[in-house]
């Protein structure tokens, strides 16, 4: 085992070539971080901020034009749209952080201990497998048509299809880390299992985890638009994005902006986390970035 | 002399094209006449390998950039080439091997395509003619069975055969300029020797000229005509291969060479104690590959390993790769669990212990491992790294704290060295944290595997003479695994040499090195690279007198088997 | 070789036994009484005992997964409880549509996004890199649906290239065809090429690390000759993995897309099924496109030792 040099000097990142760019990717960010807050306030002050009742009908004023007394206009019941998109956005938040923390809970144990144990492994392995055979979206229909649309049985059914993903990721940081000499030599020092675990093993697993953590609630947050659009989310009456969207379908035509607005919203919540999550991939582990987390 | 083939005028290379960041290459000024081979030497970070790919016009782009000087080859201005021109030139002028023969081929492409490829880019042949070539050129690097070879994708070859692959490669256009990037390091000595010498024929054969990049003096005194040494980015001499052994002139290449370990061994040291702390009895590891559908595969990574270590005594277990030395010491350290014959750690057989019984003696056998930036945790600071060992037998947190201290002191490190975190140290520095880790648990047996194997020769000659030091004031037995005979030869007071997973040979070192009954283990001594000279003292090395020691201090001599 | 066919095809079987466990338990685990949510708020206590006779809900446990495994190895997927037609035959008629623009969607983002990815990995850093970036996120950020109704607004109703919705089978010609397929596929697309491209350029870079690239550039060959016949062809196997486990994304957008652009496949199947509350067409779907995704992945699996002959194990 000899070194070649080249390796030894040190060699300039992207980075440090570009000044320019730097700025950019430090930008980038801070926008993300700064339109997710505004999201969040917007969701937590709904009640201020919203001008009408977000449920309240007025048959009078079906499918209105932008107005003073309603900015973004009205949908087909004559609901104020903009409440509605404000009210929404507690509900995606809602899921998205929901299921994120659901699935971590449940994710990085299962994870951490298939890494270690050969045979329970090999069994949750193949559970695994059998259940990222199946489409996310059918499985978390199938769950919402059985038990009903409550925004629990909603957050189960997306949580349930992310689960895989975080127990296989966090399998393959702890059996790469766990050939590690350091854990040989951790083990040669008659440290316990859990120590090892604790101490040598799963401080690995936090930074992918917190980066696919962020991509689970992009990804949640999507789903539940989905199954609302499809008339398998939360029940009808509640504003969410999805829902405004799929009651708007019908009048495409005539108001592109009911399904514009909340889908303008969604995209660009789901955009913001996405940039937050490649930010942090970056800031938090440079050698993530070549490879490209997992989705 | 004539007008040289390669000349390389104040190259600077540096960081990215931004004057202001720092520069890699400091004006490197070089000359190689035709059929000449000039070595270029130096330690990790000394700028061989760039000023090579500086030549080929392969800087890794955007990340390194010549900033100015000239490479001329038979006087045309490599810099100043565009890149079509600089195409052209590679391989039919100027070609290049790498270190890593298995690396450095495309593993998804049968290596008969990946020669032709060279024909291809630069020849108008016929497939046919083509062909022909490629299994000529096969034949000069004395491949067997051509036709199969030219088929037969990279992972179905030996490390050699790769490397001659790689030669054919590179020579089948009789290049005037070979330029050579560690080409030998990552494989054995026996097989070192072979590739040096096919070099050297084809190089009289074609009238080639060689930039040779070597960090290993051995490897200079074979081959080198001159001699080119850098250090930090500059040449700090050239000069004939004779000269600059004999009679450096500056200071730098003399510390270089003084640190090259002797092949003659340490004077014999008197035995000390007669208490045995770590023997092994007829030691066996088997790996079984079970396989659905198909019969288990099974490997024979160690055989019938039996040896005996006295307190305060080295023991070296040295050999080739895949000889079963590493495994031996993994089994030791119960990091594998042997699946024949006894380990005995002062007495007691710990090859068969559980988990929890073997607790207790775990402490008794500390390792050393071999790459010191992966052994180390990188979120554990040095003082937690050291002191996690201790307290996971009870000793209080402050206790194993002071104790770290106190360690941190014998191994050379500054105290603050505590709170520290490991990137924040070089890779002998960091060896010497690995070392104090291991000595925290107060063992009787330290394991260290190939532990100077990745450390420059300067560094490595500091590791040595700290273990030396250490073993001196505390006591400790060493089993020491490499495949460098030299260093074996400065450290060993016994040596037990391994082949095929057994020991062929055990004994003392000064008679194994000096006068060694096996056929392999003469066979390891003669290909080891400039075994005829003593860089330390400047001079060829003496024929070795057989030892006068006495055999009596080899606990259980065995002969081969 | 056929023994590593044989034994990665044997592999696929317990992914296909957990899938059938996890879809029987999920009706069987629902708290509550499924029925009674399948059946509506307004069902007679008569409907609510059909519906669970034909579900099975009236025996005890063990006899249901017997006989509903049984059932599914004789290729009966159950019977809607709306139209009481088999679940199989409602799957043959839609399978058309779906199937096709599934093949063009695939065809498409290769063919778009692994260029992408060499190109971006290429000049890593340079602004072709960031523009694929920055369009990878945005294909993974934008809801499926969302770029189906800005297609539509622009490409049908503002510039009139295309009809607004509607679909034409293969067999009435590709010119109809591929004029009411482009834009589903190109909707459906944006989230695959998102993914492919993401990886290709990821694997990629990775490769060009390596000594070989070095190697074949050292031989003096031409930079796409190092690019494509040495480096994508070692990265291809990260790219053919996600092209696979990419399609579960592809069977969620299909669902999604046909629905706004009224195509009349499998994914319309779904939705009217949602509406209806038919549970056996659902379950026969989640049932019927794992085989497909665990069937997919096994040939791309064997797809790896094509690609890399070191994989033969």
């Amino acid at each position: 085992m000899a070194e070649t040099d080249t390796h030894a000097a040190p060699v300039a990142g992207p980075a440090q070539r570009r000044g320019r760019n730097l700025s950019l990717r430090r930008l980038a960010p801070v926008l993300a971080g700064g339109i997710l807050l505004l999201i969040v306030a917007a969701a937590l002050l709904a009640g201020a901020l919203a001008p009408h009742d977000p449920l309240q009908m007025m048959p009078s004023q079906r499918l209105k034009p932008p107005s003073e007394a309603y900015p973004l206009g009205t949908d087909a019941f004559g609901r104020d749209l903009l409440s509605r998109i404000l009210y929404g956005a507690r509900i995606s938040l809602m899921v998205g952080v929901g299921v994120t923390v659901i699935t971590v809970a449940v994710g990085l144990p299962l994870g951490l201990l298939a890494g270690f144990f050969r045979t329970l492994d090999s069994v949750l392995m193949r559970i695994m497998d059998g259940m990222m055979a199946i489409p996310s979206l059918l499985l978390a229909v199938a769950i919402v048509s059985l038990s009903g649309a409550s925004i629990w049985t909603v957050l189960m059914a997306i949580t349930i299809p992310e689960v895989p993903r975080i127990v296989r990721l966090v399998r393959s940081i702890v059996l790469s880390a766990r050939e590690e000499p350091y854990v040989e030599a951790a083990i040669s020092l008659g440290s316990s299992l859990p120590r090892i675990l604790r101490r040598h093993l799963m401080p690995n697993t936090l930074a992918p985890l917190i980066v696919q953590g962020t991509y689970v609630c992009a990804s949640a947050i999507l789903t539940e638009a989905i199954l609302s659009f499809l008339g398998a989310g939360i029940s009808t009456e509640t504003p969410s994005w999805g829902n405004i969207m799929a009651e708007g379908r019908m009048y495409f035509q005539i108001r592109p902006s009911l399904i514009f607005w909340p889908g303008l919203l969604l995209s660009v919540c789901i955009l913001s986390i996405n940039l937050l999550g490649d930010s942090l991939r970056d800031i938090l582990d440079p050698r993530l970035k070549q490879r490209g987390a997992e989705r | 002399m004539s007008a040289p083939i390669l000349s390389v005028r104040d190259l600077v290379v540096g960081i990215g094209p931004d004057a202001a960041s720092p520069i890699v290459l400091d004006g490197v000024s070089l000359d190689i006449a035709a059929g000449e081979t000039l070595c270029l030497v130096g330690e990790s970070g000394s700028g061989k390998s760039v000023t090579s790919l500086a030549v080929m016009g392969l800087l890794p782009r955007g990340a390194l950039v010549a900033r100015s000087g000239r490479v001329l080859l038979e006087g045309e201005d490599l810099l100043a080439a565009d890149r079509r021109r600089l195409r052209a030139l590679r391989a039919s002028r100027m070609a290049m091997i790498f270190q890593e023969p298995m690396t450095a081929l495309n593993p998804v492409m049968p290596v008969g395509r990946q020669i032709d490829e060279v024909l291809r880019a630069h020849t108008s042949l016929t497939p046919a003619e083509r062909r022909r070539r490629v299994l000529s050129m096969l034949e000069q690097v004395h491949l067997p069975d051509v036709a199969r070879v030219f088929a037969s994708y990279p992972h179905q070859l030996s490390g050699g055969q790769r490397q001659r692959i790689m030669i054919a490669m590179a020579l089948i256009l009789e290049p005037k300029l070979l330029i050579a990037d560690e080409p030998t390091t990552a494989l054995d000595v026996t097989t070192q020797k072979e590739i040096l010498r096919l070099v050297h024929e084809l190089q009289e054969k074609q009238g080639t000229s060689v930039l040779f990049i070597t960090h290993d003096m051995g490897v200079v005194a074979e081959i080198a005509d001159r001699v080119c040494v850098m250090h930090q980015g500059t040449v700090v001499e050239t000069d004939t291969v004779d000269a600059i052994l004999r009679a450096p002139r500056k200071d730098y290449t003399r510390r270089l060479l003084s640190a090259v370990p002797s092949l003659t061994p340490r004077a014999p040291r008197p035995v000390a104690s007669a208490e045995i702390v770590l023997e092994t009895v007829e030691l066996g590891k088997v790996y079984a590959r079970r396989r659905f559908l198909r019969r288990a595969e099974e490997t024979v990574a160690a055989e019938a390993v039996s040896f005996a270590l006295r307190r305060g005594r080295t023991l070296g277990i040295v050999g080739e790769s895949g000889s079963g030395k590493s495994t031996v010491a993994r089994c030791v350290m119960r990091l594998v669990d042997p699946t024949a014959g006894a380990i005995r750690v002062k007495g007691r057989d710990i090859s068969s212990l559980s988990r929890s019984a073997l607790q207790p003696h775990r402490k008794r056998i500390q390792m050393v491992f071999q790459d010191p930036y992966r052994s180390l945790n990188p979120r554990v600071t040095v003082g937690e790294s050291i002191a996690e060992g201790p307290t996971n037998y009870g000793v209080p947190r402050d206790a194993a704290f002071a104790r770290a201290r106190s360690l941190l002191e014998i191994v050379g490190l500054p105290p603050d060295a505590i709170t520290r975190y490991p990137h924040q140290f070089s890779g002998g520095q960091r060896q010497r944290i690995a070392i104090a880790r291991a000595l925290a648990m107060e063992p009787d047996v330290l394991v260290a595997d190939e532990a100077v194997s990745a450390l420059d020769v300067s560094v490595q000659a500091q590791v040595l003479a700290l273990l030396d030091d250490i073993q001196e004031r505390l006591g400790v037995s060493l089993l020491f695994i490499t495949h460098d005979l030299r260093v074996a030869a400065q450290i060993c007071d016994d040596i037990a040499v391994m082949q095929k997973g057994r020991i062929v040979e055990y004994g003392a070192a000064s008679e194994v090195l000096t006068a060694p009954r096996q056929a392999y283990t003469r066979q390891l001594l003669d290909a080891a690279p400039g075994r005829d000279w003593d860089f330390a003292r400047f001079m060829p090395r003496e024929p070795a007198a057989p030892a006068a020691a006495p055999v009596a201090d080899v606990a259980k001599p065995s002969g081969g088997h | 070789m056929p023994g590593y066919l044989l034994r990665r095809i044997l592999a696929a079987i317990p992914v296909m036994v957990v899938v059938a466990v996890f879809v029987f338990l999920l009706l069987r685990l629902t708290p509550g009484d499924p029925a009674a949510v399948l059946a509506g708020d307004m069902a007679t206590p008569e409907q609510l005992a059909r519906i669970r006779a034909s579900l099975g809900l009236d025996k005890p446990v063990i006899v249901q997964f017997v006989s509903w495994i049984g059932q599914l190895l004789r290729g009966d997927l159950g019977t809607s409880l709306i139209s009481q037609t088999p679940v199989t035959t409602l799957i043959a008629q839609r399978i058309e549509p779906t199937i096709s623009l599934a093949l063009l969607t695939l065809l498409l983002s290769i063919l778009i996004a692994v260029p992408l990815g060499v190109l971006a990995a290429w000049r890593h850093g340079g602004i072709t890199d960031k523009a694929v970036m920055s369009f990878s996120v945005l294909g993974f950020s934008v809801p499926v649906f969302v770029i189906g109704y800005i297609l539509i607004q622009i490409f049908a109703i503002d510039l009139k290239w295309f009809p607004v919705q509607g679909f034409r089978s293969i067999s009435d010609g590709i010119g109809p065809f591929l004029q009411r397929a482009t834009l589903p596929s190109l909707a459906l697309a944006s989230i695959y090429v998102a993914l492919i491209a993401r990886m290709t350029r990821a694997s990629m870079l990775e490769v060009l690390g390596e000594d070989y690239v070095r190697t074949a550039r050292a031989k003096g060959l031409r930079e796409t000759a190092v690019l494509f016949r040495h480096a994508l062809r070692n990265a291809a196997v990260p790219i053919m993995t996600v092209i696979g486990t990419g399609f579960a994304l592809l069977i969620s957008g299909v669902v999604v897309t046909e629905s706004v652009f009224n195509v009349p496949g499998i994914g319309r199947l779904t939705v009217d099924a949602i509406l209806a509350r038919d549970y056996p067409v659902i379950q026969g779907l989640i049932l019927l496109t794992s085989a497909l995704y665990v069937l997919i992945n096994l040939v791309i699996d064997l797809s790896y030792s094509l690609l890399d002959p070191r994989i033969r194990y």
